[in-house]
């Protein structure tokens, strides 16, 4: 008999676990290899400077020291730090040398590299060298920036990388005669990803065969690889880029960072194995950071609440270079400030301000997080202003079901047009107040119970994912009869072995058991991939794999037919272990090739998904003390299919609680000198067990996505993106009062009260 | 600098440098790379073990230090065949994305269920506040330690 599999949509317990629980996961720093050095970096304790001289001769000096590198050992011109995405040419001039060439331009920055028998005796050496810095002006935040007196880049002549540009119909006319005008200013602080595994990094070079191995990738391995091919003039096919278990993604890891030139390269100069393992400061100074947002928008409404139009500007502070992916959340906050809502006029421009900081990329989420606080939160005061219930107006404003396809702004310079894909937002609105209780608990809405004002707010937002071009996928029967699954796609922690072993095995119509591996770590597996961003694996790599199971299917179909002597047409498969053809005659698979039979898959998509849903808080806010309990918070989204719905759910709820971090605590402070300020897990705070036990999440897939076999969207991302204007909007229900800004720090939410207070 | 204590009931001698940390000795002397190291600086709770049964943050000890304890690391609270009651609780609840925090919620939940197999969800936040995630969210890391004080209240009446 035949089994119709439903591995997909079913909550499986996770392969992944059984290693990871027993201490037996293998991150890139748990690798060790003989005669192996240890790399330290000295970084730039100054923000903005020119680099006088650099003296290593007392680091070389040191007992265990290998060697010491620096810009000059590296060539005529130092390798850049690529942009990944939206690589235009009006980038290249704000790109970052992957060490310090002639200035330096934040702290933390890549001056000098040690290789040396320890770890230890690495740090030892950085404070040997001396480094002779003429200090310059440290631009510190967008308004400077914008002067233009202190230059990060004296030829370019401007602090400005780039302007965007988002529109849809014309926004001029929509306001000339706009019964309501109201303009705003909103803004969002620097915080970054975190993930819990520091970056690391292993490269071993083989000199006979020519052949660079390094460890510690994650994310996009083909893309870096083809990067690193470059700047040291290899082949790619010399070059392999290993993924071992990846503490966390979100965003931050696996881009192509200065340490993924310098650890290479440090390996070949070396001729022996090199190992660098950043600490928590480094990663708070040199990881990605990301939401330095700010706005200054107008909208137009009618009386009744209808949205005519949005217009206005955006600035985001990008940091001391243009690297990776840093203009996505710049990007994402024009195109996306419209969110889930129909507004049919729009013109916003959006800035790219350098600044002497940290340079920034993506964090789930990425500008969606900001543009969806500014957005929700003048929302809320638009409908306070009209007179009008906050719910009333945003059901009238949502995009129907109808509308889908809709059509959202055009971004300029690079035409990105982009469309929602399937849907209904009012029914995630209505199933997420139906499941706070929004009427009931809509009369505790300014209440004072007990010390403390309770607030109440709800906010919608979509999800893009499922980004292309393509994703590859190869799956072998192996002589065994056991099934292997080779994808180009990248685990960050996210449970994609299970969640892939899900879709592969009832692709194939097989248990799970005979799929004896999702192998995923390394750029030899497949020909090409493009790796885990922009919650594209599931809808991806699974939309590869299915196409990899059918061409699988019928090469074994192919095979058995000479073994059965009849046409491959003729052939069933029976429960994956079978080939049957006419008469009853049977062959096993197991050893129906020697070699065993492979396919190739692929998926190529140029749509994006929309996963879409609605957040509501209940908070009780203590105006003495500024602080702000969750009482109750509920995630409601629809992601067209969940694969595995107890890892779906789980993406939910840690993605919200990222998003209260960054709502609530997350901050990291610059001083007006350019010094972060937040340089430990004392000073950055993150949410721990106790800060927001009281979260729930639904997760539908009642409107499957119209652009890929799997229905499936890209999900994950949906719990952070509402997180900051759901509280914001509810701490002004509760206070009575208008926060413009975040994180919603104790001090800031009693100035808020205390500027409420009337005057005695 | 010689050192000799217990770990995971086998006594071991390592030479160490005065400087070096417990965690850096397990992990690279003695290649137990299940605990990790998240920050080094004692916030994150990664790298917590079982010092003498007290869950300690082992970056912020030196191995010196454990001279003639007895050390238990997450290796030293698992075996081959099955996955102990905490382990398949935090399987069963989906408690770990990426498991780089893993073995120290591991360890000090295990610290914990050991003296307070009836501990409240409270109590448990509050210890494990100790102890930082990225992925969770912590909801299901505090239902799959309640879900495994069962275990634990068993084996005290053994």
């Amino acid at each position: 008999m035949r089994t119709v599999n439903s591995f997909i949509g079913s909550s499986i317990e996770r392969l992944e676990d059984l290693r990871f629980l027993r201490g037996r996961g293998q991150y890139v720093d748990d690798v060790a290899r003989k005669d192996m050095l240890h790399a330290a970096i000295l970084r730039s304790s100054v923000a903005h400077g020119r680099i006088r001289g650099i003296d290593t001769a007392a680091a070389r000096a040191l007992a265990g020291v290998h060697s010491v590198i620096t810009a000059r050992d590296i060539g005529n011109r130092v390798p850049r730090v690529p942009m990944r995405l939206q690589p235009l040419p009006d980038f290249e001039p704000f790109g970052q040398p992957v060490i310090a060439e002639t200035k330096v331009r934040y702290v933390g920055e890549a001056i000098a590299l040690v290789l040396a028998d320890s770890a230890a005796v690495a740090e030892d050496a950085l404070a040997l060298i001396d480094v002779d810095i003429e200090s310059l002006p440290a631009v510190a935040d967008r308004h400077a920036s914008a002067k233009n007196e202190s230059l990060l880049f004296e030829e370019q002549g401007t602090n400005c990388a780039i302007k965007f540009r988002a529109v849809r119909s014309d926004a001029a006319s929509a306001f000339k005669d706009a019964p309501y005008i109201r303009r705003e200013s909103f803004r969002t602080a620097r915080h970054m990803a975190l993930p819990m595994e520091p970056r690391g990094l292993l490269a071993e070079w083989d000199a006979a065969r020519g052949k660079l191995t390094v460890s510690g990738g994650a994310k996009v391995l083909f893309f870096n690889r083809r990067t690193l091919a470059k700047q040291l003039g290899l082949a790619e096919s010399a070059i392999e880029i290993v993924e071992n278990d990846v503490g966390g993604g979100f965003g931050a890891r696996g881009e192509f960072y200065p340490e993924d030139f310098l650890i290479p390269f440090a390996a070949r100069h070396a001729g022996r194995p090199v190992k660098w393992t950043e600490d928590r400061r480094e990663h708070l100074m040199c990881m990605n950071h990301a939401r330095e947002a700010e706005c200054d928008v107008e909208i137009a409404c009618t009386h009744d609440g209808t949205i005519l139009g949005l217009r206005g500007h955006a600035y985001v502070d990008v940091g001391a270079y243009m690297r990776t992916n840093g203009a996505v959340g710049a990007r994402n906050v024009a195109q996306f400030m419209s969110g889930p809502y129909r507004i049919p006029n729009i013109d916003i421009d959006v800035a790219l301000q350098l600044t002497n900081k940290t340079p920034v990329g993506t964090y789930r989420g990425p500008g969606r997080f900001e543009t969806d606080f500014f957005r929700e939160r003048f929302f809320d005061m638009v409908a306070k202003d009209l007179g009008l219930d906050r719910v009333e107006f945003r059901r009238r404003n949502l995009v129907a079901r109808h509308e889908i396809p809709y059509q959202i702004a055009t971004i300029t310079p690079f035409e990105s047009k982009d469309e929602f894909d399937s849907g209904d937002y009012h029914a995630t609105l209505d199933r997420c107040l139906a499941e706070i209780g929004w009427a009931e608990k809509s009369r505790l809405a300014g209440k004072l119970i007990d010390g403390r004002y309770h607030g109440l707010a709800v906010g919608c937002f979509i999800e893009g994912g499922a980004a292309g071009p393509k994703e590859s996928a190869r799956m072998v029967l192996e002589p065994d009869g056991m099934y292997a699954v080779y994808v180009g796609s990248s685990a960050i922690g996210q449970g994609l072995e299970t969640a892939f072993a899900q879709i592969a095995a009832d692709a194939l119509e097989v248990p799970m058991e005979r799929i004896k591996g999702v192998f995923h770590g390394t750029t030899s597996y497949v020909s090409d991939g493009y790796g885990a961003y922009h919650s594209r694996s599931v809808v991806m790599g699974g939309s590869a794999m299915l196409d990899a199971a059918e061409k699988l299917r019928a090469a074994i179909r192919e095979e058995a037919a000479k073994r059965l002597g009849c046409a491959p047409s003729e052939v069933e498969i029976v429960d994956g272990s079978r080939a049957v053809g006419p008469a009853g005659k049977s062959v096993d698979l197991k050893g129906l090739s020697s070699d065993g039979i492979a396919a190739e898959g692929a998926f190529l998509n140029k749509k994006h998904t929309y996963t879409y849903g609605a957040h509501a808080a209940h908070v009780a806010v203590d105006p003495k003390l500024g602080h702000v309990e969750l009482i109750d918070y509920v995630i409601v989204e629809d992601c067209g299919r969940a694969i595995n719905p107890l890892t779906l759910h789980g993406q939910a709820i840690g993605s919200a609680v990222q998003g209260l971090g960054g709502a609530i605590m997350e901050h990291l402070i610059y001083d007006r000198d350019g010094q972060l300020l937040t340089g430990s897990l004392a000073d950055y705070l993150i949410p721990t067990a106790s800060d927001f036990p009281n979260i729930r999440a639904v997760v539908l897939e009642d409107h499957p996505s119209p652009i890929n076999p799997l229905g499936a969207k890209g999900a994950g991302e949906g719990g952070i993106i509402a997180a900051g204007g759901v509280m914001a909007n509810a701490v002004a229900n509760a206070l009575g009062v208008e926060p413009r800004q975040l994180p919603l720090t104790p001090s800031y939410i009693w100035e808020l009260a205390q500027a409420k207070r009337p005057a005695t | 600098m010689p050192v000799r204590f217990e770990v995971n009931g086998k006594t071991v001698e390592v030479e160490v440098e005065p400087r070096m940390t417990l965690a850096d000795c397990l992990r690279h002397k003695l290649r137990l790379t299940g605990t990790h190291l998240g920050c080094e600086h004692g916030v994150c709770g990664a790298c917590t073990v079982l010092v003498d049964g007290a869950a300690v943050r082992s970056c912020l000890m030196l191995a010196v230090q454990a001279e003639g304890a007895k050390v238990v690391t997450v290796e030293g609270l698992s075996n081959d065949a099955d996955l102990t009651p905490l382990q398949k609780s935090f399987r069963k609840h989906h408690a770990l994305q990426c498991g780089f925090c893993t073995p120290g919620m591991i360890t000090t939940a295990h610290a914990l269920l050991s003296e307070e197999p009836d501990c409240d969800a409270a109590r448990v936040r509050e210890v494990l506040s100790g102890n930082l995630c990225r992925c969770t969210g912590y909801i299901s890391i505090v239902e799959a330690v309640l879900d495994a004080r069962a275990a634990y209240r068993r084996k005290e009446q053994v």
